[in-house]
């Protein structure tokens, strides 16, 4: 499957849902959010919610700022 | 000590808040978020980078329990972007408040006053805690509040400069009308320049700079920690007035002849 993660084009197999996707980066247990097609995924909603050829994910988290 | 004060429906006792960016590593960082004493930190939310995606994170060195997360709108220089940051910031489940950032300029980093407006009277409406990073404006601190934002934090002088307070008299021209917490946020250099931004009678003061790229930051946090307390009981003690003329402190009768 190709997707757009973080502006990187990625081809990844073996992904079906965003959870797939986070366990691929090992970020289980990381305190991250999930854009779909710039729409937030509900962290509840990981394991369901389904990942298609092109879709453009974001996975953000909070970092040191003023 | 009792002199409390809340933003939204939560209550602090300090009044410094600090931010968390700039600092050269995460030990420092931790050491001096300590020593500040503080109960507010900022953070910013971006991408991870997904060529380290293990890589330690500040917020595990924390104990979340014991401090309220501010994340900021950082990055955005429109409404669009600042509240599409906040709903992400929201989404971790840890934090309904929101530093509303939303920048005019790259060289000034001054904020954009319509689009700042904008993004926190929707913000509003979407049910956040809106804490509006702001100019010296007193008229555009006016109109924030009355969008309904719950905090003004205007700035003392660009982010990061260190120029401490440029405009004193605009600033409690905001303070005397501020019907919601104002923090001076932003510019701030020296703890005289804290001490300086409560005795105007701020409720509070945001910095970050001043700390991180001090020489000693966990030092610097300790002597912020100081000057608020400091600028905050001088105010609240009320100062003696400036005279043109001396009034003799020792008495002047009695003297030996």
């Amino acid at each position: 499957m190709q997707l757009f993660v973080n502006g990187k084009e990625v081809v990844l197999s073996g992904i079906q849902t965003v959870q797939d996707l986070l366990a691929h980066y090992h970020l289980q247990q990381k305190i991250v959010v999930v854009e779909k097609n710039k729409e937030i995924v509900e962290r509840i909603l990981f394991d369901t919610t389904g990942l298609s050829d092109g879709d453009r994910i974001e996975i953000v988290h909070f970092v040191g700022g003023g | 000590m009792g002199d409390h004060w809340k933003i939204g429906n939560v209550e602090f006792r300090s009044r410094l808040l600090l931010g968390t960016g700039k600092f050269a590593d995460l030990d420092v960082q931790s050491q001096a978020v300590a020593a500040s004493e503080t109960e507010i930190l900022t953070f910013a939310v971006r991408r991870l980078d997904l060529d380290r995606p293990q890589a330690e994170n500040f917020l595990d060195r924390l104990d979340l329990q014991r401090f309220t997360l501010l994340p900021n709108t950082a990055g955005a220089y429109s409404a669009e972007e600042a509240v599409r940051i906040a709903r992400l910031a929201r989404a971790t489940g840890l934090c309904d408040m929101i530093k509303v950032e939303v920048i005019g300029d790259p060289r000034t980093l001054l904020p954009d006053p319509i689009q700042t407006l904008e993004a926190s009277r929707q913000l509003v409406e979407e049910g956040f805690i809106v804490l509006a990073y702001t100019s010296d404006d007193p008229i555009l601190a006016k109109r924030l509040q009355e969008v309904g934002v719950h905090a003004v934090m205007p700035g003392a002088s660009p982010i990061g400069s260190g120029q401490g307070i440029l405009n004193e008299h605009y600033l409690r021209f905001i303070i005397e009308e501020a019907q919601v917490p104002v923090i001076i946020d932003a510019g701030i250099g020296s703890p005289a320049d804290a001490a300086r931004a409560m005795e105007l009678g701020a409720d509070g003061v945001l910095l970050n700079t001043a700390v991180a790229l001090a020489e000693d930051p966990v030092k610097m946090a300790e002597a912020m920690k100081w000057a608020v307390l400091a600028g905050r009981q001088g105010y609240l003690a009320g100062r003696i007035p400036k005279k043109r003329y001396a009034s003799a402190s020792s008495p002047t009768e009695g003297m030996i002849e």
